[in-house]
């Protein structure tokens, strides 16, 4: 077939008529100008390859369903189809952008696992334990402010009201509490960090 | 100011041989000809034939 002097249009009616050859010929003449087109947006050779079938595939089935208004503009109608799809594509990414992992930055360093391992936990543990046993030498009220503060989530208020003495009288046994905790730990020089 | 240690290929050198892959073609082609759409009281049906 002569390419040249065939014209989109009447290959657009030979394919219609059921000649799947002029198919084969419309794709062969403007193949390149479709396909240098989306690859000039996206560059990118597999969604171009992508997008150059969708439009096609796009194009076969607006003409196999009759759809196609003849004017002879075959080729800006492919590139207005391709076009569309192309924002699609932008607008699909930007919906679920892709992050590729490609560069310095690494996303693993982002979403790693924030649990400790199991070395830590076992530490982490071990000094729970360890501070459970610290507060049995406190004097009894102020381990017992530091039981329902810590240990029972307690607020102040609720602290005073169960214990009957004033909230700044809570307030000052757990700040005692803590401060004659930290002076047992630092007279057995115990080292409590994970 | 840091080195680029590769040639950066250049827009138009790219896109002069730019076509799609065989495969694509093939599979448009292909395609088309499983494509049939029936009608049917104004209603059209597409059916892929392979």
């Amino acid at each position: 077939m002569n390419n040249t002097k065939v014209t989109d249009a009447s290959l657009v009616r030979d394919y219609l008529d059921g000649n799947e050859n002029a198919l084969g010929a419309l794709i062969n003449r403007h193949q390149h100008r479709i396909y240098s087109f989306i690859f000039s947006k996206v560059y990118d050779r597999a969604i171009t390859e992508d997008i150059f079938q969708d439009t096609f595939i796009k194009v076969i089935r607006t003409l196999k369903r009759g759809k196609y208004n003849e004017e002879g503009k075959f080729l800006p109608w492919v590139m207005r189809i391709s076009h569309n799809l192309v924002i699609d594509h932008f607008r699909k990414n930007k919906r679920m952008p892709k992050f590729d992992n490609s560069g310095d930055f690494n996303i693993f360093s982002v979403l790693s696992d924030g649990d400790l391992n199991a070395e830590k936990q076992l530490i982490k543990d071990q000094i729970e334990s360890d501070v459970q046993e610290l507060i049995k030498e406190l004097p009894a009220d102020q381990l017992e402010v530091l039981t329902m503060r810590i240990y029972k989530d307690m607020s102040f208020k609720e602290i005073s009201e169960r214990t009957g003495v004033s909230i700044n009288t809570a307030l000052g046994r757990m700040r005692y509490a803590l401060i004659n905790l930290r002076k047992i730990i630092e007279k057995r020089n115990l080292i409590l960090t994970n | 100011m840091g080195k680029l240690y590769f040639k950066k290929p250049s827009k138009e050198e790219n896109l002069h041989h730019l076509q799609p892959k065989k495969e694509t073609i093939e599979f448009l082609l292909n395609y088309s000809k499983a494509l049939s759409v029936i009608e049917y009281k104004k209603m059209k049906f597409e059916s892929l034939l392979n």
